[in-house]
């Protein structure tokens, strides 16, 4: 066996073009990800109550579309993709990529699957190249087509062959976090987990990546669930957003129909700022008020 | 057979990547390695000082094969700590791989790297004393070598639960489970020396069996067929250790994929 995916596949272009999404109603695709009825809570400390990390949410993402989860920190959006990635159980509900259950097909759904984090998790004293062999090796990837690819990938992220045979812990932060994003994709996974890939890098890092992120999109078939807490990028690779606050998908749209409803609905200006102000915004108030009224609930 | 050429491609991905942190972190190899040596030296020194022969056989056995079942236990328990410390446990456990071939990777590099590791501190102590092996039965040595090395895999793999259930805890129990290996097995001495309680201990110990087969056999000549009462232990360890080791591996991820023990951050 060698790498997951069809070779046919990887190439095949989107039938849609970017933009162009949100104003066609568009044919039914096939379904990428469907979570239905998904919680998850943990339990720190002994007597402490369950924090709900998430709570009850469903989410149905397409072949091909890019959706994005905006949220607060500590909203549940990373603790999302962690399902997703088979890193945690679901309490209850269900999540399938590609028609394969999280929980019970595994292994297929690793094998479709990978993920960016925010911290670029490698062996520092490794070289990109070594870490690279090592994860691709894992995914029953042979050596020689991953060195290739690796270099290509990383070469369009704008980092030299060069650096690529020294120890990881001397590249900067933003270099590692571009190593990190070339790592995923070398698996070529058709569901591709980013969870703040460009938290950390410099503008101009920030938008080789998204500008890779929209070439992946146009000319992979790859769908990818993003979270960021840059508006901008949001707006600029999202076919669709979901807002999470307090483990609970608040609203999900177009950008530019979650832009005109803050518009029309609250009188503020059409801005993804405003979005996120108006869906997360909890006054302290209501943060006591949720408190009491949980207090309530469990009694 | 698909499945099996994959499972041993991964198996030789760990092997590959232990390989390269040995060698990017060759300093530390080379300080440890120079402190085994010391420690090996200062130990069989006190039976050359009294000059008992005997006694300084009794010393070097116990120093090589402790060292070497001591690595292999090690790596093998600590190899979901270092993905902790590295931060890369969560990526290896995405990846699509079954935990066997995971767990027989690092057990396979635990050997290879226990011998080399072993082997240089055996030849500085050959260099240093003149050992009377005029009586040794070589093939027991391997033998108990190759029992031993299959149950020390099996209780690496269950300490390698450890640090996957107890993010804080969990290193420092395999560490001192290590410890308690080493002072109920009777490395340097005989275990009938110890308090009862010890000795009760020790009976549970696969190093206990090796150490007196291959101390048999170096020292006395023994061969394996009259070493049978440590043959059977080791056995039986092996079969139940490996098996009950992966099983439990399996459970104790399911635990901390529930209670979310494999993040770092983020
Ligand atoms: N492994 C874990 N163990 C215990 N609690 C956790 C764990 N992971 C997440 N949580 C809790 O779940 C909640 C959601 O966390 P999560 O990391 O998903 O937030 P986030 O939206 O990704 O935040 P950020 O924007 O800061 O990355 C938080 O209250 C967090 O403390
Ligand atoms: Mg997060």
């Amino acid at each position: 066996m060698q790498t997951g995916l069809d070779p046919e596949l990887k190439t095949a272009p989107t039938s849609q073009p970017a933009g162009v999404a949100d104003a066609a109603p568009r044919a039914p695709r096939e379904t990428a990800l469907l979570a239905e009825h998904v919680t998850k809570e943990f339990r720190v400390g002994r007597k402490k109550r369950p924090v709900k990390a998430i709570n009850n949410v469903s989410l149905r993402i397409e072949r091909g579309e890019i959706y994005g989860v905006l949220g607060a920190n500590g909203s549940g959006k990373s603790t999302l993709i962690r399902l997703f990635s088979t890193l945690l159980t679901l309490d209850s509900g269900t999540a399938e990529i590609f028609g394969k259950d999280v929980q019970r097909d595994e292994m297929a759904v690793k094998q479709m699957i990978n993920r960016v984090s925010v911290d670029a998790a490698f062996f520092k004293k490794l070289s990109p190249f070594e870490n690279l062999a090592y994860a691709a090796k894992l995914y029953g990837m042979p050596a020689a087509s991953a060195r290739t690819e690796a270099i290509r990938i990383l070469a369009r992220l704008g980092i030299s062959e060069k650096r690529l045979g020294r120890p990881l812990e001397q590249m900067s932060r933003g270099m590692q976090q571009k190593v990190a994003i070339a790592r995923a994709l070398l698996t070529s996974p058709i569901l591709l987990l980013m969870d703040e890939p460009t938290t950390g890098l410099d503008p101009r890092s920030k938008l080789e990546v998204q500008a890779f992120v929209e070439e992946l999109r146009d000319t992979h078939d790859a769908t990818i669930v993003l979270t960021t807490h840059d508006m901008a990028e949001a707006e600029r690779l999202c076919d669709r957003i979901g807002i999470i606050d307090g483990g609970r998908i608040v609203v999900e749209d177009t950008p530019d129909h979650l832009k005109a409803l803050v518009a029309s609905d609250h009188g503020l200006e059409p801005t993804m700022e405003n979005v996120f102000m108006t869906f997360t915004g909890k006054s302290l108030d209501d943060d006591l008020d949720e408190e009491k009224s949980e207090d309530e609930e469990e009694e | 057979m698909a499945m099996l050429t994959r499972d041993l491609r991964a198996s030789m991905a760990f092997v590959e990547r232990n390989f390269n942190l040995t060698k990017r972190y060759w300093g530390w190899e080379v300080a440890w390695l120079i402190y085994s040596v010391a420690g090996a030296l200062s130990v069989t020194l006190i039976g050359h000082s009294l000059g008992d022969e005997q006694l300084l056989l009794v010393l070097v056995i116990g120093t090589i094969f402790w060292s070497y079942l001591a690595i292999v236990f090690e790596f093998i328990g600590e190899s979901v700590q270092w993905e902790r410390w590295e931060g890369t446990l969560e990526y290896t456990f995405m990846a699509p791989i079954r935990r066997h071939a995971q767990l027989l990777g690092a057990a396979l590099y635990a050997v290879i790297f226990g011998m080399i590791h072993t082997l240089f501190v055996l030849a500085v102590l050959v260099a240093f004393f003149e050992l009377d092996l005029s009586q040794a039965n070589f093939a027991t040595a391997i033998a108990f070598t190759l029992l031993g090395t299959v149950s020390f895999i099996g209780i690496g793999i269950a300490a390698s639960i450890l640090p996957l259930m107890y993010v804080e805890r969990g290193a420092q129990m395999v560490f001192v489970l290590q410890s308690v290996l080493l002072l109920v097995s009777g490395v340097y001495y005989s275990v009938e020396i110890l308090p009862g309680w010890m000795q009760f201990l020790s009976q549970f110990s696969p190093a206990t069996y090796v150490l007196d087969g291959v101390r048999a056999g170096l020292i006395e000549g023994a061969s394996v067929g009259d070493l049978l009462d440590d043959v059977w232990p080791l056995l039986i360890m092996a079969l139940v250790f490996i098996p009950a080791g992966l099983w439990a591996f399996g459970r104790a991820e399911r635990y901390a994929k529930r209670t979310g023990k494999l993040k770092r951050v983020g």
